[in-house]
């Protein structure tokens, strides 16, 4: 039952993070700067090889 | 003032002030994460129980929300900002005991830390290498943490082994895209507050490490 009171304690705080982030998601929607040639080219790349990486450790614990 | 407000990074004008700037939260982050651990090894040592987690999560996540951006700009930030992570520390103990009673979890537990901060080390060089602005990313980091924490939300009272993966994947990849973000706004000028900067960059963390544990776990049929 406890646990239960817990859950939905963060399950609010989590919504309220949903209202404290949104503002935020907002702005950048709207006014972030348009991606030029082969930026997102250079933010995949490293983002690519942080799954590879993860998929290495995941072997390493096997 | 919300500490997620920032403006669009333009080009530095003043590079000492940004040197500061990534000087500082370089530092208090170093700081912090030891900080952390020492906590981390209170609660491990006097055993506290897993629900210490959800608590401590709750109350870091109230002061980040609600006291963090008033103190921001003084230095009673810094006492905040130790305050916030010590707890955060003090609550991952807890899932830590649980993970070191696991046939490898102390094997997983060094994995998962090593993993982090390679991950960590390796985006945050690579974005002050680069010098590239990653604002443009800006929109997609931060719908896709409402997704997630919808997501979140959700699996607190589903409990899906399946979704709980999926969410330890998605905060992952955002986090480590957050920190190619937070790094690249310190550089251009568009995060002048180490504070706030240290807070990000240590959520990101503290979320890779944790959803690293959680995906190592699973795949490590612990």
């Amino acid at each position: 039952m406890d646990n239960l009171w817990l859950q939905i304690g963060a399950a609010v705080v989590f919504g309220m993070m949903l209202f404290f982030i949104y503002p935020n998601a907002k702005h950048w929607m709207k006014n972030a700067p348009k991606a030029q040639q082969g930026d997102w080219m250079a933010a995949l790349l490293p983002l690519a090889a942080v799954v590879g990486f993860v998929i290495l450790l995941i072997f390493l614990v096997r | 003032m919300n500490r997620f407000d920032q403006s669009i990074a333009q080009p530095a004008g003043n590079t000492l002030a940004v040197n500061k700037v990534i000087r500082n939260t370089y530092m208090l982050l170093s700081a912090t994460l030891v900080f952390s651990a020492v906590m981390a090894t209170v609660s491990i040592a006097t055993a506290m129980p897993p629900m210490t987690y959800l608590v401590s999560l709750i109350v870091s996540m109230l002061l980040g929300m609600f006291v963090l951006p008033r103190t921001a700009n003084s230095a009673s930030g810094i006492g905040v900002i130790f305050l916030i992570t010590g707890l955060m520390g003090f609550g991952l103990g807890a899932v830590l005991s649980l993970y070191l009673q696991l046939p490898h979890g102390p094997q997983t537990i060094a994995t998962a830390l090593g993993g982090t901060g390679v991950i960590f080390l390796g985006l945050s060089g690579y974005a002050l290498t680069s010098r590239r602005d990653f604002s443009f990313m800006g929109g997609f980091i931060f719908s896709g943490m409402m997704v997630m924490m919808v997501a979140i939300i959700a699996n607190l009272f589903l409990q899906m082994p399946a979704l709980q993966l999926a969410i330890a994947g998605g905060v992952m990849l955002l986090m480590s895209g957050y920190i190619l973000f937070q790094t690249s706004q310190m550089m251009n000028g568009g995060e002048t507050n180490y504070i706030n900067a240290t807070y990000g960059l240590y959520i990101a963390i503290f979320n890779i490490f944790i959803s690293l544990l959680q995906l190592l776990g699973i795949f490590g049929d612990d």
